[in-house]
This record gives C-alpha cells, sequence and structure tokens, in this order.
C-alpha cells in the first residue's frame, strides 16, 4: 500500500513523461487506488489525469449492467467535463472496446464505411487509433434505464461546463423535454450563468416550463412572455392550448388561456411568416448571384461581340475545377484557396477563351449560328478533357471554414455564410466589370468596336485584338463564377450544362449588351424562380421560369433593357 | 446565292417534275430502295451461314439509322431550307417516340411484372389507381398514330406561331428551342408527370400483335421506316420545290425583302416548322418500337444539338445531304462508341469545329463544289457565261 501511494506521488510528479511507463508498473495499484479513492470524494487535482478514468472506464467493458450504473456516476464524478465525449458515445451507441485488451476506443460512425477498417479513437486521449476491424471490437452494452441516466448526468455536466456553446447547447436540449429536473438544473444553473444569451435560453426554457403550472395566471404570464419568440417548441407547445377535440372543444378548459395562446400563436405566425419571406428573397438573391456570376461574362461575349459561346458553362466548369486544383497544390491553405483560386482561373479560363477565339471564332465572324456550333463543338470536347483528365466523377472542394456555417439572426431566418459572400462577390465582379466598360480604355475600345467595327477600325482600335482581350474578359468572368460555384455545387464535368441555358435567358430578358439589365433580370430570375419554389416544386418553377421568359420575349424581342441606338438596328 | 441552291434550282422543271427529277435524290431513293430490300432479304431468306446474310442486330441498327435520318431531315428543312436553326427538335422526337411507347405500354397487358391488366408497371409501382385521362384512348393504334402527330404539331404550331409572330429569329430562336426541349426534358424525369419519370417507357412486347422481338417485325419496321423515309423524302422535295417553297428559301436569304413584297412571312414559317415536327415525330414514332425504349434522355439539348451536327455534316440546304450526314455520323458513333467509348465526344466536338469552320456546306457541298468547278470551267472554256 504504501509503496503504491508512493509510487502514485511520484507519478504524479512526473505524470506528463512518465504515464506509460507507470501504467504498465503499477497497474493493479492503481486500480486499487481508483477504487478507494471513488469510496470517497475525489480529490479535484487527480481530475487531471486520465489514468483512473481509463480504469474506471475498463469496468464498463466487465461489469454486470446493473452495475454500470454507479461506475458512470463514479465518471463523473472523477472525470468531470472530461467524460462527456465518452458519455455521449455511450449514448449514440459507439463505444466500443477491443477485445484483446479492453482499451476503450469511439467509433466515428460517420467516417466508418466499411467493417474492415475502422475510424475510431481511444476514449480521454482521443488518441486516433488505426488498424482496427469491427471484429475486433465489441460494443459496450446499455440499456433504457442507463441511457436515461446518462442524459441526465450529460445534462448536468454540460450545463455547468466552463464552455459557453456547450453550455447553450446543453440548454438548448433541456428546452425540448422540461421535466421538472431539468428546470430544478435550469433554475441552479441561471444563478451562476453570466453569458446574457444563455440567460435568456433559460429563462425561455423555464417559461415554457410555466405552461405547465396548474395556476392560470402563471400561464397567462408564461404566454405573454413567450410570444415573441420564435422558437418551434414555443410554437408547438402553444398550439397544444388551441387544439380542439374531435367535437370542436378546446382540450385546454380555460377559455382566457386559449385566447391568449391564440393571440399569442397570431404573433408568432406573423413573425415566422415575414422571416420566411425575408430568408425567400435571401434565396433568391442568393440563386439571382449565382445566375448573375454566370451570365455576366456571357453578357460581354454575347452582348458586345454578338458572340453565341456555348462553351461558356464549361468555362465555367474549368473555373470551378481550377479551386479544385489549387486546393489540391497547396492542401494545407484551404482557408485562402479561394483567394488564389479566383486569380488563377480568371487567368486561366481567360487564357482558353482567348484560345477559343482566335482558334475557331474568329473565321466564324459575321455567322452566329455557325458560331454557336463550333462553340458547341469546342464544349464537349472541354468536356470530355475533364472527364479523361480528372474522372466522370464529382471532384471535392472543400469550403474554407468561414465560409461554413450559418449566421443565426432568430430561429425563424438563418443566413448561411458561404451564400452570403457569393451574394457580395457577384456584386463586387459586376461592379469591377462595369469600371472596366466604362472607365478604362479597354473598355472603351470595347464599346466602340461593338457599334461599329469599321469606324474603329478606321479611327485606329485594332479590332482583332479587342475582340481576343473581350472574349478572354468574358471567359475569366466565367472562370471565376466557377470559384464561387464550387463552394455551392458538386464539382463534376456536367457543372456547366446546367448554366447555359439559364445565364442565356438571363442575358437575352435583361437586354442583349446591357450590364445593369444582366444585374436586374438575374436578380429577378432568382427571386422569382424562389417564390415559385414553394408552390410548383423545383423543376416546376424552372419550366415557369423558361415559359415566362418566352413569353416575355413575345412582349419585348429586345429584353427588358433594350440597347438603344443605331447598333441595335443591325 | 450559293452552288448548292443553284445546283437543284438550275432548271427548275416545276414542283412536280423536281420531285424525281434532282440526281443526287434520285441516287439517294435508289439506294434507300436497293439497300432495304437486300437487307431484308439477306435477313429472312437467306440462311444464316452464308456472306449475305444481314443479321436482325444489323436490321435494328439500319432501322435506327434511318428513322435518325428522317429527323435529319425534319432539322434540315427548317435550317437548311429557312434557316431556322432549331435545337429544340429532339423534343418532337422525343414526343413522337412517347407517343407511340405509350401505344406499346398500353400493348402489354397484363404481361407485365405486376401484371396489372390496365395499368403500366411504373403506375402501379407509385400506387396508382388509374390511368390518367392523358393516357385513355391509347390502346388504340390509330388514336396513338394520331396523338403522335397532333401533340407535337400543336405544340411547334404554338411554339412557333409566338415566336415568329413577335419576329424573334436567328440566335434568339436557337436558345428559345433549346430551352424548351430543355423545360420538356425536366418535366419528364418527373414521376408526377405520368411518363415513367427517369426510367422512361420500356419492356415493350407487341405492336399490332406482331411480336416485336420477331425477325420478320423488326425487317417489317425496316422497311415500314424506309418507306416513310422515302415518302417524306418525296413530300419535301415536292413542298420546297414549289412556289411555297419558293418563298420559303427567299425568306432564308432575305427575310425582310421578302416581307417587304408583300408575303406574311410568319405563316410560311409556322407551316413549315409544324411540317418539320411532324416529321420529327414520325422519325420518334418509328425509332421507339426498334430500339425498345424511350426515357427523357431524348430531349437532352445535346440530342438536339447533335441532330443539327448530322445536318450540318451532310450539307444543309440538301434533304439527301442531310440523310446522308445522320447515317455518317450514326455508323460512325456505333463504331466508335463499341471501340473507343472515350473519344467519341473528342471525335465530336471536333466534328462540330471542322465542319463549321471548314465545311460550311458539309459534303454534299464539297462534291457538288468539286463538280460545280468542273462545270465553271467547262463553261468559261465555251464562253457562255449565264
Amino acid at each position: 500500500m504504501q509503496d503504491n501511494l508512493q509510487s502514485l506521488s511520484h507519478g504524479r510528479l512526473r505524470i506528463m513523461s512518465f504515464v506509460v511507463n507507470l501504467f504498465a508498473r503499477t497497474y493493479t495499484g492503481w486500480l486499487l487506488i481508483a477504487f478507494l479513492l471513488t469510496a470517497f470524494l475525489v480529490p479535484p487535482v487527480l481530475a487531471e489525469t486520465t489514468e483512473p478514468l481509463l480504469d474506471l472506464g475498463k469496468q464498463l467493458t466487465s461489469a454486470k449492467l446493473n452495475k454500470v450504473g454507479r461506475v458512470l456516476d463514479d465518471l463523473e464524478q472523477q472525470g468531470g467535463e472530461q467524460v462527456l465525449p465518452l458519455f455521449k458515445a455511450m449514448l449514440a451507441g459507439d463505444l466500443y472496446f477491443v477485445k484483446a485488451d479492453r482499451t476503450l476506443v469511439i467509433l466515428d460512425s460517420e467516417q466508418t464505411t466499411d467493417d474492415e477498417s475502422v475510424v475510431a479513437s481511444i476514449a480521454f486521449s482521443g488518441e486516433e487509433q488505426l488498424g482496427l476491424t469491427k471484429q475486433a471490437l465489441k460494443k459496450v452494452r446499455i440499456n433504457n434505464s442507463l441511457r436515461s441516466q446518462l442524459r441526465k448526468q450529460i445534462a448536468l455536466l454540460t450545463v455547468n461546463s466552463s464552455d459557453p456553446v456547450l453550455r447553450e447547447s446543453a440548454v438548448k436540449n433541456m428546452l425540448q423535454n422540461p421535466d421538472e429536473e431539468n428546470i430544478e438544473l435550469l433554475r441552479n444553473a441561471r444563478s451562476t450563468e453570466t453569458s446574457a444569451d444563455i440567460i435568456e435560453k433559460i429563462d425561455l426554457a423555464l417559461n415554457i416550463a410555466m405552461l405547465d403550472s396548474n395556476l392560470e395566471a402563471d400561464k397567462l404570464v408564461a404566454i405573454e412572455l413567450l410570444q415573441n419568440s420564435l422558437e418551434p417548441i414555443v410554437r408547438n407547445r402553444l398550439q397544444l392550448f388551441v387544439e380542439t377535440d374531435a367535437e370542436g372543444i378546446f382540450r385546454e378548459e380555460n377559455k382566457s388561456v386559449v385566447l391568449a395562446a391564440q393571440a399569442a400563436l397570431q404573433q408568432i405566425d406573423r413573425k415566422l411568416r415575414f422571416y420566411g419571406f425575408l430568408e425567400r428573397v435571401f434565396f433568391g438573391l442568393s440563386l439571382g448571384s449565382v445566375l448573375l456570376l454566370a451570365a455576366i461574362g456571357l453578357s460581354i461575349t454575347f452582348g458586345v461581340m454578338g458572340v453565341i459561346n456555348m462553351a461558356h458553362g464549361e468555362l465555367i466548369m474549368l473555373g470551378a475545377y481550377t479551386t479544385y486544383v489549387i486546393q489540391q497544390v497547396f492542401p494545407n491553405h484551404l482557408e485562402i484557396s479561394v483567394f488564389l483560386a479566383i486569380p488563377a482561373a480568371f487567368i486561366f479560363c481567360g487564357l482558353v477563351g482567348i484560345l477559343i477565339e482566335r482558334g475557331v471564332i474568329q473565321f466564324l465572324k459575321g455567322r452566329p449560328l455557325e458560331t454557336l456550333l463550333a462553340t458547341f463543338g469546342i464544349s464537349l470536347i472541354l468536356q470530355q478533357t475533364v472527364r479523361t483528365v480528372f474522372s466522370p466523377l464529382n471532384r471535392q472542394v472543400s469550403t474554407p471554414d468561414w465560409m461554413s456555417g450559418a449566421l443565426q439572426i432568430n430561429p425563424g431566418l438563418a443566413i448561411t455564410y458561404n451564400r452570403l459572400y457569393i451574394i457580395i462577390f457577384s456584386l463586387i465582379v459586376f461592379t469591377i466589370l462595369l469600371l472596366v466598360m466604362k472607365k478604362t480604355a479597354l473598355g472603351l475600345y470595347v464599346r466602340a468596336v461593338s457599334q461599329n467595327r469599321d469606324m474603329a477600325k478606321a479611327v485606329g482600335i485594332r479590332s482583332e485584338w479587342i475582340d481576343a482581350m473581350t472574349f478572354g474578359l468574358g471567359s475569366g468572368i466565367a472562370g471565376v463564377a466557377g470559384v464561387a460555384l464550387s463552394q455551392l455545387t458538386n464539382v463534376g464535368p456536367n457543372l456547366g450544362q446546367a448554366y447555359i441555358i439559364d445565364s442565356f435567358m438571363v442575358v437575352v430578358f435583361g437586354g442583349v449588351g446591357n450590364l445593369w439589365g444582366t444585374l436586374v433580370a438575374a436578380f429577378s430570375l432568382g427571386i422569382f424562380s424562389k417564390f415559385m419554389e414553394p408552390v410548383t416544386g423545383t423543376v416546376l418553377a424552372q419550366i415557369c421560369v423558361l415559359v415566362f421568359i418566352v413569353l416575355f420575349i413575345q412582349k419585348r424581342p429586345r429584353g427588358l433593357f433594350p440597347q438603344q441606338g443605331r447598333a441595335s438596328e443591325t | 446565292m450559293s452552288a448548292i441552291i443553284e445546283l437543284p434550282g438550275s432548271r427548275r422543271p416545276g414542283a412536280w417534275g423536281s420531285m424525281l427529277g434532282s440526281k443526287g435524290g434520285n441516287i439517294f431513293l435508289s439506294i434507300l430502295f436497293v439497300g432495304t430490300m437486300f437487307a431484308a432479304i439477306g435477313n429472312l431468306f437467306v440462311p444464316p451461314a452464308s456472306v449475305f446474310h444481314v443479321d436482325t442486330y444489323t436490321i435494328t441498327l439500319l432501322g435506327k439509322y434511318l428513322s435518325f435520318a428522317l429527323l435529319a431531315m425534319a432539322v434540315d428543312v427548317v435550317w437548311g431550307y429557312c434557316g431556322i436553326l432549331s435545337l429544340g427538335h429532339g423534343a418532337f422526337f422525343a414526343l413522337g417516340g412517347y407517343g407511340m411507347g405509350m401505344y406499346l405500354m398500353r400493348q402489354i397487358g397484363d404481361r407485365g411484372v405486376y401484371g396489372n391488366p390496365d395499368l403500366p408497371d411504373f403506375m402501379v409501382f407509385l400506387n396508382w389507381s388509374e390511368l390518367p385521362w392523358f393516357w385513355l384512348g391509347f390502346d388504340q393504334f390509330w388514336f396513338a398514330c394520331l396523338m403522335i402527330l397532333l401533340v407535337p404539331g400543336v405544340l411547334a404550331f404554338v411554339f412557333g406561331f409566338l415566336a415568329f409572330r413577335s419576329r424573334v429569329a436567328g440566335v434568339y430562336l436557337s436558345i428559345m428551342t433549346q430551352a424548351l426541349t430543355y423545360a420538356l426534358m425536366l418535366a419528364f424525369f418527373r414521376n408526377e408527370m405520368g411518363f415513367g419519370g427517369n426510367n422512361g417507357l420500356t419492356d415493350f412486347k407487341e405492336l399490332l400483335g406482331f411480336d416485336l422481338q420477331a425477325d420478320s417485325t423488326r425487317v417489317a419496321l425496316l422497311v415500314c421506316t424506309a418507306l416513310i423515309l422515302g415518302i417524306a423524302y418525296l413530300l419535301s422535295q415536292f413542298i420546297l420545290s414549289s412556289k411555297y417553297g419558293r418563298v420559303i428559301e427567299a425568306i432564308r436569304d432575305a427575310e425582310s425583302r421578302v416581307r417587304f413584297v408583300g408575303y406574311k412571312t410568319e405563316n410560311y414559317k409556322v407551316w413549315l416548322f409544324v411540317y418539320s415536327a411532324l416529321l420529327a415525330a414520325m422519325a420518334g414514332a418509328l425509332y421507339v418500337p426498334q430500339v425498345g425504349i424511350i426515357n427523357p434522355g431524348e430531349f437532352s439539348p445535346l440530342n438536339s444539338i447533335e441532330i443539327v451536327v448530322w445536318v450540318a455534316i451532310g450539307g444543309r440546304g440538301l434533304l439527301y445531304g442531310a440523310i446522308l450526314g445522320a447515317l455518317l455520323v450514326n455508323f460512325a458513333k456505333t463504331q466508335f462508341t463499341g471501340i473507343l467509348p472515350e473519344a467519341w465526344l473528342f471525335a465530336l466536338g471536333a466534328l462540330f469545329v471542322i465542319v463549321t469552320v471548314f465545311l460550311p456546306k458539309g459534303i454534299v457541298g464539297l462534291l457538288s463544289m468539286k463538280i460545280g468547278r468542273k462545270k465553271n470551267t467547262e463553261v468559261a472554256v465555251s464562253g457562255t457565261v449565264s
């Protein structure tokens, strides 16, 4: 015993460097001490180490089911927050142990796809354990009473956790089942809570609990307090008050409570509708910005040069693949890969565009239908090239952390960052392009050539060069659009096809050769189709948009903002 | 005026005369007749051991090629003769195909997997209790035939009427037609549409009581296709060399002048468009029983644009040019996809580029240019320039 205690203190001094060594030498001693210590209350110092926890954990693998509850209590007492991952895994049924040495491992069921190579990490240390097969593992047994015990323990641990994120999620969980025990827990937690957000959440939970009160006054107060909340659970709970049974009689006997609940529900619904509307506008803007990015390059080549470029979609696709390649080349710089990809895609796709213009399109001047066919051929070649070089399958383009996630404005409205950034990005691209066309010498020449080629030549503009540059610019923008799209959709060889018809529609709708028209058309079509979707479904909405444009062209063959002046006559 | 238009038009012998008058057309009709007869006899009456035996696979393939030829001719009628580049003819083709497919579906009767005498398998699978209204009547062959022509015809009329009336032309029209077929593709992919969704219609058993797998039925279908192709060729030739056809050609070359002269060009274009859509629909109806399946993939814009390239390669503005192009490209496609499936899209893409840049008149144009040059030099030598 003495020896064991000595080795304990000895070990604690140099625990960091000798953990493994010690563990091997004094295995039984540790076990004994762990037992002793659990009998008394654990000195907090011990929680720093994972050693006793590991041993306790091992008991989970051998203890009878009716004893496991005790072990769990011990674990909670000793480990505190440290045991949370273990508890959660156990609750989820992902806690296993290696048959050979009874090491507890947490299985990553999301990443484990086949039984032969299991993705798992050792409990407590979190160390990745490789090379395990499912056969070598055994699940830690669990039953329903253990599950409810675990839930309670997890709730308790998280609500008192030092990490505010954990605390918040714990409160959220308790919102879902506000039983008395949880409410008690929350009341206690509220007194020590410092974060205003979490206090608000706790209040919400307490208010919901108050709905169950037997007193009318309590209920009315609770309803009054809750009518500004958009949490789905509030709505569900209030709904219970206004439900009627088969004969149309309210389940809730108290008339004033029913009335109050009805009023509160109306208010909540009104707000939800409003936020739903905002969300739909946002989705529409997001779709519109994608359309804008896809169409704006086309607006340049089609509108300014009069060239139908059916390979435009494939240039977008190449831009998306550029992002993929950049991420493969610099796997450690995912966060900035997008910023590298934007200029890279612009230059690469611009060069491809210039190549197409010089190689094919310049020979087809004044024959738009032939240009259409030739560029379609090019699009097939580009697609097949990508299929051959990469693969016909979709490639995985990862989203940087700062672009993933959502801005949760309130329970009724969340805005995903990637969409938000793409809206902003599309507007930036639009502004730059507008400035290039209006303020730079290149833009001046491009406009001059598009208005009157012969006259432009006569005053000394190299129209051939301008054609190549214009086409390169349009293609480069397509590449940039591809970078943006790679963050939203799957990157595959068919990426471009999905957008080519839509972007033509946008250009035609907006009026050929008019950048502002393209902007207005893209956003209005985006919003229009997002508002159609809930009524008709996605596919029908798309069809409706197409039909709408076909009909619109009847009325205004030159689009929303037709080109004015002599140039439009030709 | 270019060489190809001068060639058939150089001695306008009137509509009836030109129906059998053009040399290339005569050659084409003879080859079509002889080839079909040869294939039919080779399959049915020549023993399999003989070198002249034509196996059923080839018969089906030929039938498929000929229905594609009819489709190419439909595109050529509007594109080559009227300058309307339709990128949506696949839609009319597929609609015709679906009409035939619906008839064939109803013929399966209770021999389907689920054995329901009224409902096709996919409807049973979707738990539908009764036939949708638009399937009614498709158990009658005459009704199916009527619908095969009526539905694409009406669609072409409405679309053409709207588009041509507001003078949508050129690339705008092309994009519109592409949007049309794209929208239809999206629609037909939906299960709720009642056309089998993604899988389309398949597992056909018999046509008018004849087993579709039987050699004789296959040969009969080939002969039918050849016959209809021949008739359609003569009819198109007749229409295009009539006064109506001359106006059509004039519209292609200078629409506003024709309008100023006093013709209602949109009417001419609409009816030509409808005629062309009917040809495409017939091609689809002939295609489906031979290949045994129709699915929404036929609506895909790529298919429609492929038809255009057949016509471009063969030589537009000449009916037999389109037919030649369809046969050649499809033969090449069968060969290519057999040997090097990867390379087919490269080859097709390259064909698009090469033909448009270097061969604007297609193969037939190239040939006739050579002949024309020879003739021109002869004319120049004799000193009588017309």
